[in-house]
């Protein structure tokens, strides 16, 4: 009862509610609602509307395929036990290329900012690094490590690298100043204000990072699948593309899509955690 | 007794197209149990002091000697909390960093989070607290670690008119209580008068001591009272003409 009574004083305005929010609640409810259903519906429109398209001939359905034969081609890689192949392949380099870029960014960030000096020698290397088109490098890439996973995890790791890094050094670097004194007034050690200020308050910029990072190393896989596989989803569209089975192309993007959805979901719930 | 002895001190600061003389020959004595505010226009000098004194910069010449072991309390122009940690995680943030961390001092914490109407609020983040509630908390967090000289740069510049005066009241009230020595920075002569014991006026850049005032108002005129005493305007206008105005 004492708990009770304890909660309703905490929370009692929610408890007791009036009527206009009441109200406030339902058109809240009603608009989230209205959302998802206009997306449902929108997904469904297109869906049908390609499918019609198709089927009737009013677009070449050899070359921009259709829902129908798109889904054939899903059942028909499900049989041959080729489906899961190549998403497993894909995700794990994705989730190999994601961890690595992560942890070398973090420290190097954290020696960068530890170090100006280091900063200031290794700046225009960076500049440069991040302005060079990656994909250049794809045949030397080849060349040092062959055509295997070690290659497309590379590619993966030079496309997203930079651009973590230095998300994560800009949180870094824009820990409020008076903070930092306050530590050293309070006798605090450059551990105690790396790990107690510095980086909890780059937090949000960590977590742009990752969200950053993980887009980044799928695009880095699939461009690296492209370049040198046997296995993922970049090689079955490329695969598609060669034999011109353009289903199997579509097939190959839908799962890419999905792919890089439910990894947007992971890097959100991560985010809700970390922030919380 | 004399806290802290600064002598001759001279602070310049070196930038790649020149050399900013930031202080001037200062010398002073900080005493034992007494506040003493530090004015000056802006620029003159007033935080390079106390980061002279907090030993985070040093004189480019003369010397800062304690006379004793001290320990440094600083409030700062923001609250300075950490936002991501609870009240009661930030009040004994100071405690944590120097691993002090002990019964009696928790207790000693909780003492001055109920002393100062924060107890109820431990849990919650500093974002949910008024600006009021926020600078006591600053206050409690500096106050955990049992200072025996704060050091408060401008600390209240960022308070709306009424929670100042409140609150000068209170870290006013806090300093005598605890028998402990203050320097406040401020721009603000009304509240260096309000506080101190003694005023060190500074010129305008290289700053230098212009004027030491000397008051004489007792113990128990805490601020508030003594800007309805008639010295109080005295001085004000004194001080005021003797302000370099930039």
């Amino acid at each position: 009862m004492k708990y009770l009574i304890a909660y309703m004083m905490k929370y009692g305005e929610t408890l007791i509610m009036s009527n206009e929010h009441k109200r406030y609640l339902r058109k809240l409810k009603l608009n989230k609602m209205l959302i998802t259903i206009s997306q449902i519906s929108l997904l469904i429109f297109f869906i049908v509307i390609w499918e019609i398209l198709s089927r009737y001939n009013i677009i070449n359905s050899f070359i921009f395929s259709s829902p129908s034969k798109i889904i054939e081609t899903l059942i028909k890689l499900y049989r041959d036990n080729n489906l899961f192949i190549h998403i497993y392949t894909t995700t794990i380099e994705v989730v190999i290329a994601f961890i690595l870029t992560f942890i070398i960014a973090f420290l190097l960030a954290l020696a960068l900012y530890s170090c100006k000096t280091l900063k200031k020698i290794l700046d225009p290397f960076i500049v440069a690094l991040n302005s060079l088109p990656k994909v250049a490098l794809g045949p030397l890439i080849i060349i040092w490590l062959g055509t295997n996973t070690s290659s497309i995890i590379f590619n993966a790791l030079l496309i997203s690298i930079i651009v973590t890094f230095m998300t994560i050094l800009n949180g870094m670097e824009s820990c409020d100043k008076d903070l930092i004194k306050l530590f050293k007034v309070f006798g605090a050690s450059k551990t105690d204000i790396l790990l107690h200020l510095i980086i909890p308050s780059a937090k949000k910029e960590i977590i742009s990072s990752l969200k950053i990072n993980i887009s980044m190393s799928l695009i880095g896989v699939i461009m690296g699948e492209f370049l040198s596989c046997k296995k993922g989803i970049g090689y079955l569209i490329l695969y598609g593309t060669q034999v011109f089975n353009l289903s199997l192309v579509m097939c190959g993007i839908l799962i890419l899509s999905l792919l890089s959805f439910l990894c947007n979901i992971f890097i959100n719930i991560l985010e809700k955690k970390l922030l919380r | 007794m004399n806290l802290i002895n600064i002598t001759s001190v001279t602070k310049i600061y070196h930038t790649p197209t020149k050399e900013i003389k930031a202080l001037n020959n200062i010398s002073l004595d900080i005493e034992d149990n007494k506040i003493m505010s530090i004015i000056g226009p802006s620029g003159c000098g007033k935080s390079t002091l106390l980061n002279l004194i907090t030993a985070s910069e040093k004189p480019s010449t003369g010397f800062i000697r304690n006379n004793q072991p001290i320990m440094i309390g600083y409030m700062m122009q923001s609250d300075a909390l950490l936002p991501w940690k609870t009240v009661y995680e930030n009040a004994i943030l100071g405690l944590r960093l120097q691993k002090k961390v002990t019964n009696d001092n928790i207790n000693y914490v909780n003492d001055l989070l109920k002393k100062y109407e924060l107890y109820e609020f431990k849990d919650e983040y500093p974002s949910n607290l008024s600006g009021g509630m926020r600078q006591r908390l600053s206050l409690i967090r500096t106050l955990a670690i049992k200072p025996n000289i704060l050091l408060l740069d401008e600390p209240f510049s960022k308070l709306d008119l009424e929670t100042r005066k409140n609150i000068s009241d209170d870290v006013y009230k806090i300093i005598k209580d605890l028998h402990i020595s203050a320097i406040l920075i401020t721009h603000d002569i009304e509240e260096a008068i309000s506080l101190s014991d003694e005023i060190v006026l500074l010129s305008k850049r290289p700053g230098t001591i212009k004027s030491i005032y000397k008051l004489n108002f007792t113990e128990k005129e805490i601020p508030s009272i003594r800007r309805k005493d008639e010295i109080f305007n005295r001085l004000y206008d004194e001080i005021w003409r003797n302000f370099d105005h930039v």
